[in-house]
């Protein structure tokens, strides 16, 4: 599996550390119910899913990766920063 | 049919024209008491003991492939109670005693190898945390045993004991460890759940679960809908998809572990040996291959195959405490789908809904845990009370955070697990 940084090009796995699905973080303030949907709950699709890997061993970059978990073809990979809100909540109901 | 020495000698004599199919192969019904959704090793336990000890004998196990073709035939086969926490301490130990009496109560050669385990240490902290943890497993009723350098060398000559970052200083070791045939174990419940009037289904995707007021009624499988009192999940590894159908969302997320094996070579292996630096377990099976496997691959996926880093590592790990392996060829490596919990530990309890029952998140647990977790679901959903040994599996721990068991010690989030 490799994945192409948006800053260093195409490179392997082992550079990158993977957090898991990008969910959107709730505010300080919101509910219990909605932290533990944000650190416990998730929706693990078997298909495509948006993820967080952060490149450890590169430039440094978060980056927000859709792959397919049932087959691991990286469909699309993007600076976290450059993620629309709401737009990768991949992971969560 | 009962097996015996008798029986495969007079078979043999006779050209074993006299061995029948293990099980029947039923058109469902259209109501079950229950329906359990998975054929797995779990699924076909909890029939059994549901059967067995709770005279429920209507039930269905509805299996979307083949009896036994999931983790329960994709594992590295290891049987052991040595864990370390309260709740996981008590459920293996729970399990390990019913391995132990598992091919007597089946009729049935599993090949249960009590062969022992021993896991090694390599520096003065590791030590501690082995005394501490074997002083654990003691109090909880199994055996526990400190070897030191010689000791293990007596055991297990072949082991690098020098090894320049990681010398072996000694073992924890637990006798009444070891392996099954984990394919054997999986038949041997299907065949005695069957003996008592169990209907195995297979090619029998549940495709949707009926829910109706918040009670469960029935499953729509891929051969017609059937109706339920009770439907117990037991489908490791796609739980979160069973889990969707009735609306629910999961604290798993699925990751998969390789497992590998060489070609067969002589008797060199003869206990199940497990490494902490570099993380990695092997045993030798009865054909002769050297089976073992390593870390997760750290990454969310439903394919049944990992990637290269972690199949280097592994070679590496295993050649750093085994050299003599390096001259072996890999025959085949494959990869199983585990369900992976926030702390690591796994789920029997009920769910949201009525009637509607949860056994998941068995992340790298399933194998040893087969008979107790299906001895103790089956008591969960014959009596609507947790079983004792279980009685710490809560889904709700993950909510409260309350009674959660991170054994390894990571911290209880997804990605560390």
């Amino acid at each position: 599996m490799r994945i192409t940084c948006p800053h260093c090009g195409e490179r392997d796995r082992r550079e990158f550390y993977y957090k898991g699905a990008a969910l959107d973080r709730p505010a300080e303030d919101a509910e219990p119910e909605a932290w533990h949907a944000y650190v416990n709950l998730r929706e693990n699709p078997a298909g495509p899913l948006a993820e967080l890997w952060y490149h450890e061993m590169g430039c440094g970059s978060w980056l927000t990766v859709m792959r397919n978990t049932a087959t691991h073809e990286i469909l699309d990979v993007r600076l976290a920063s450059d993620a629309e809100p709401g737009a990768a909540s991949g992971g969560k109901p | 049919m009962r097996f015996s020495g008798w029986r495969v000698l007079k078979e043999g004599l006779t050209g074993n024209k006299g061995w029948g199919p293990h099980w029947r192969d039923p058109e469902p019904k259209r109501e079950y008491d229950v329906v359990i959704i998975g054929g797995g090793g779990h699924g076909l336990a909890t029939a059994y003991y549901l059967a067995a000890e709770h005279g429920i004998t209507n039930i269905a196990v509805l299996e979307k492939g083949y009896l036994g073709g999931g983790n329960v035939g994709r594992n590295t086969t290891i049987v052991r109670a040595n864990y370390y926490l309260p709740g996981n301490s008590e459920f293996y130990s729970h399990s390990l005693r019913l391995w132990e009496s598992l091919e007597q109560e089946l009729n049935y050669n599993a090949m249960m190898s009590q062969r022992g385990i021993l896991n090694l240490y390599h520096n003065d902290g590791q030590r501690d945390a082995a005394v501490r943890r074997g002083n654990s497993i003691i109090n909880q009723g199994d055996d526990a045993e400190l070897l030191d350098r010689d000791g293990v060398r007596k055991l297990a000559p072949y082991l690098n004991f020098d090894n320049n970052r990681f010398p072996i200083m000694g073992a924890l070791m637990q006798r009444r460890a070891g392996t099954a045939r984990h394919d054997a174990v999986a038949w041997g419940f299907a065949r005695g759940a069957d003996m008592r009037g169990v209907d195995l289904i297979q090619k029998c995707e549940v495709t949707g679960i009926d829910v109706e007021g918040g009670k469960v009624t029935g499953v729509q499988t891929a051969r017609g809908p059937i109706r339920a009192k009770k439907v117990a999940l037991a489908a490791a590894g796609r739980s979160s998809q069973v889990a969707a159908m009735a609306g629910l969302t999961l604290p798993i997320e699925s990751h998969v572990l390789q497992a590998f094996v060489t070609e067969g070579v002589k008797p060199l292996i003869d206990q199940v040996i497990t490494f902490a630096e570099g993380h990695l377990y092997i045993s030798q099976s009865d054909k002769g291959g050297l089976v073992f496997g390593s870390y997760l691959d750290f990454y969310a996926s439903y394919a049944a195959r990992g990637n290269l880093p972690m199949v280097e590592h592994t070679m590496e790990t295993c050649v750093a405490m085994v050299p003599a392996v390096s001259k072996a060829r890999l025959l085949r490596s494959w990869g199983g789908i585990m369900d992976m919990t926030p702390d690591g530990s796994p789920i029997i309890d009920h769910s949201p809904i009525d009637g509607l029952y949860l056994n998941c998140g068995w992340c790298y647990g399933g194998f040893k845990a087969t008979p107790g977790s299906g001895n103790a679901y089956a008591h969960l959903i014959a009596t609507d009370r947790p079983h004792g040994a279980a009685r710490k599996f809560k889904l709700d721990r993950f909510r409260s955070g309350h009674g959660l068991m991170d054994e390894e010690g990571t911290g209880a989030q997804h990605n560390l697990h």
